[in-house]
């Protein structure tokens, strides 16, 4: 009997696809989004639009707040570790969180190395905005990876430019010859063995979600078409006006993205959607994409 | 004969893999996302996934009575994790939405959470020698089985795949593996 394997942490990855993963910061917003068919929870502090608002260092969410959520649901439950931070990310494997998110939207605690997630039995989703940086951090060993986006905007113009990029990408090196491929390895700052597996496989070697900026079910929809194998909402649906019937239409939306009557249907009568960010106002240091090396 | 059309249920989870496997093997599988996705398909396969997710998409598409019908005037059906707990009549402590055609009671996250998720070899003798390569994900057992349901293979004496007539069930993913042979042996029950 084996545990933590590759495959064992792929595989969860693999039965979340064409599912939605919501953010919630308390027990009773976990409770709304199974309740709407999300296919496992986000544990947090804050929504990251309240994170940009709040402003200060964003970290691990309380502990009591993790375990609360855990027990009153039974769908996965995912938590959030600043980048770098290890003993953050061995308290949420402790804790017994299914997947841990090594993610932009927590202030770094390390401005060089993420963490060495290889030695980890618990599985890891790690942000990319191109085809390089989604390769380092499959091969520092994370199991899912997400398009970064810009959190907590409600606009999904950077999750659509992030998506594009590392599927154009995947697309250029397949079709590279052999010879030219160390080089595009190097120039996009890919580990080449994961670029020869890319090559192979035609794809990413682990599942690709859409995640930051997502508001609407058609941009959930969009971004299925796009080839993303499903979305993460945070701010999106509790930042909304009704946010359990909103994150209903985001999961029915999903699922029949290709589907554009049955997508107008789901669209109707949503309540107010978060009110959203211009991404060119937010000065470059405040964007949560620049974190990650 | 013509070849057999699989519906693969795509609602959400790893139907692309199921889907796959049967074409690997030369039957034809589609998608079904929708009741009309259902017209004319000779078997289905309910992949592992969220099982409240793939219930409650069920219900909101008006599928999971047809389904139900059709599977109980005969139509063979596999379900793996998710779709074992989806095809179960009792499921401990939960109300959500199911097939219930399965003589069977499931506890789901039997094993714990997805750091207690492990690999083992199985042995199956319906499928002969080697062990089978069982991944077990967040998986459920069979807890209480009724007189008519087989049991193919146990875990630590718990029932982790079984057969009741045209419904099939393992608590684990084939599909995450090369090995077609669980796959096959679903598509010989189609055929007879």
């Amino acid at each position: 009997m084996e545990q933590g394997t590759i495959r064992l942490k792929t595989g969860l990855a693999e039965m979340l696809k064409g599912g939605v993963i919501m953010d919630v910061t308390t027990p009773e917003q976990a409770k709304i989004a199974e309740q709407a068919g999300a296919c496992a929870v986000m544990a947090l502090e804050r929504v990251p639009a309240d994170i940009r608002a709040a402003g200060g260092v964003a970290r691990m969410a309380d502990p009591t707040i993790v375990k609360k959520i855990m027990e009153v649901v039974s769908i996965p439950v995912m938590a959030k570790a600043r980048i770098g931070h290890f003993v953050e990310a061995r308290i949420l494997e402790a804790l017994g969180v299914d997947y841990i998110d090594e993610s932009e939207v927590l202030t770094p605690a390390d401005d060089r190395y993420h963490i060495d997630k290889r030695n980890f039995t618990v599985p890891f989703v790690c942000g990319c905005r191109n085809l390089g940086e989604a390769l380092r951090r499959i091969a520092e060993g994370a199991a899912m990876i997400r398009t970064k986006g810009e959190p907590g905007t409600g606009n999904v113009v950077e999750a659509v430019r992030h998506c594009r990029q590392v599927m154009d990408e995947i697309r250029m090196l397949c079709a590279l010859p052999d010879a030219e491929v160390p080089n595009f390895a190097k120039e996009c700052g890919a580990p080449l063995e994961v670029a020869m597996r890319v090559r192979k496989e035609g794809r990413l070697p682990v599942v690709n979600f859409a995640a930051g900026g997502i508001a609407t079910p058609a941009d959930a929809a969009l971004m299925m078409h796009l080839g993303c194998d499903g979305v993460f909402v945070g701010s999106g649906i509790f930042k909304s006006g009704d946010p359990a019937k909103r994150a209903k239409a985001i999961v029915q939306a999903v699922t029949n993205y290709n589907d554009y009557a049955m997508l107008a249907e789901i669209s109707k009568d949503l309540g107010e959607p978060m009110v959203g960010i211009e991404i060119s106002s937010i000065p470059d240091a405040e964007r949560m994409q620049e974190r990650g090396w | 004969m013509a070849r057999t059309l699989v519906g693969v249920l795509a609602l959400q989870g790893a139907f692309r893999e199921h889907a796959a496997a049967v074409a690997r093997l030369g039957a034809e599988a589609r998608e079904v996302r929708q009741l009309k996705d259902m017209r004319g398909i000779d078997a289905m396969i309910i992949p592992g996934g969220e099982s409240t997710t793939i219930g409650k998409l069920l219900v909101e598409w008006g599928m999971l009575d047809p389904l139900r019908e059709r599977i109980e005037k005969g139509m063979p059906v596999y379900g793996s994790c998710a779709g074992l707990i989806l095809l179960c009549r009792e499921i401990e402590n939960s109300n959500q939405p199911r097939l219930g055609v399965l003589d069977a009671t499931v506890r789901r996250n039997a094993f714990g959470r997805q750091v207690d998720s492990f690999e083992t070899d199985l042995e199956m003798p319906e499928l002969g020698p080697p062990p089978f390569p069982a991944v077990f994900i967040r998986a459920p057992v069979l807890t209480g089985v009724g007189p008519r349901v087989r049991v193919l293979a146990n875990v630590k004496g718990q029932a982790v795949a079984v057969r009741q007539d045209n419904v099939l069930a393992t608590s684990f993913h084939p599909e995450l593996t090369s090995d077609v042979r669980l796959h096959r042996y679903f598509l010989e029950m189609c055929t007879k």
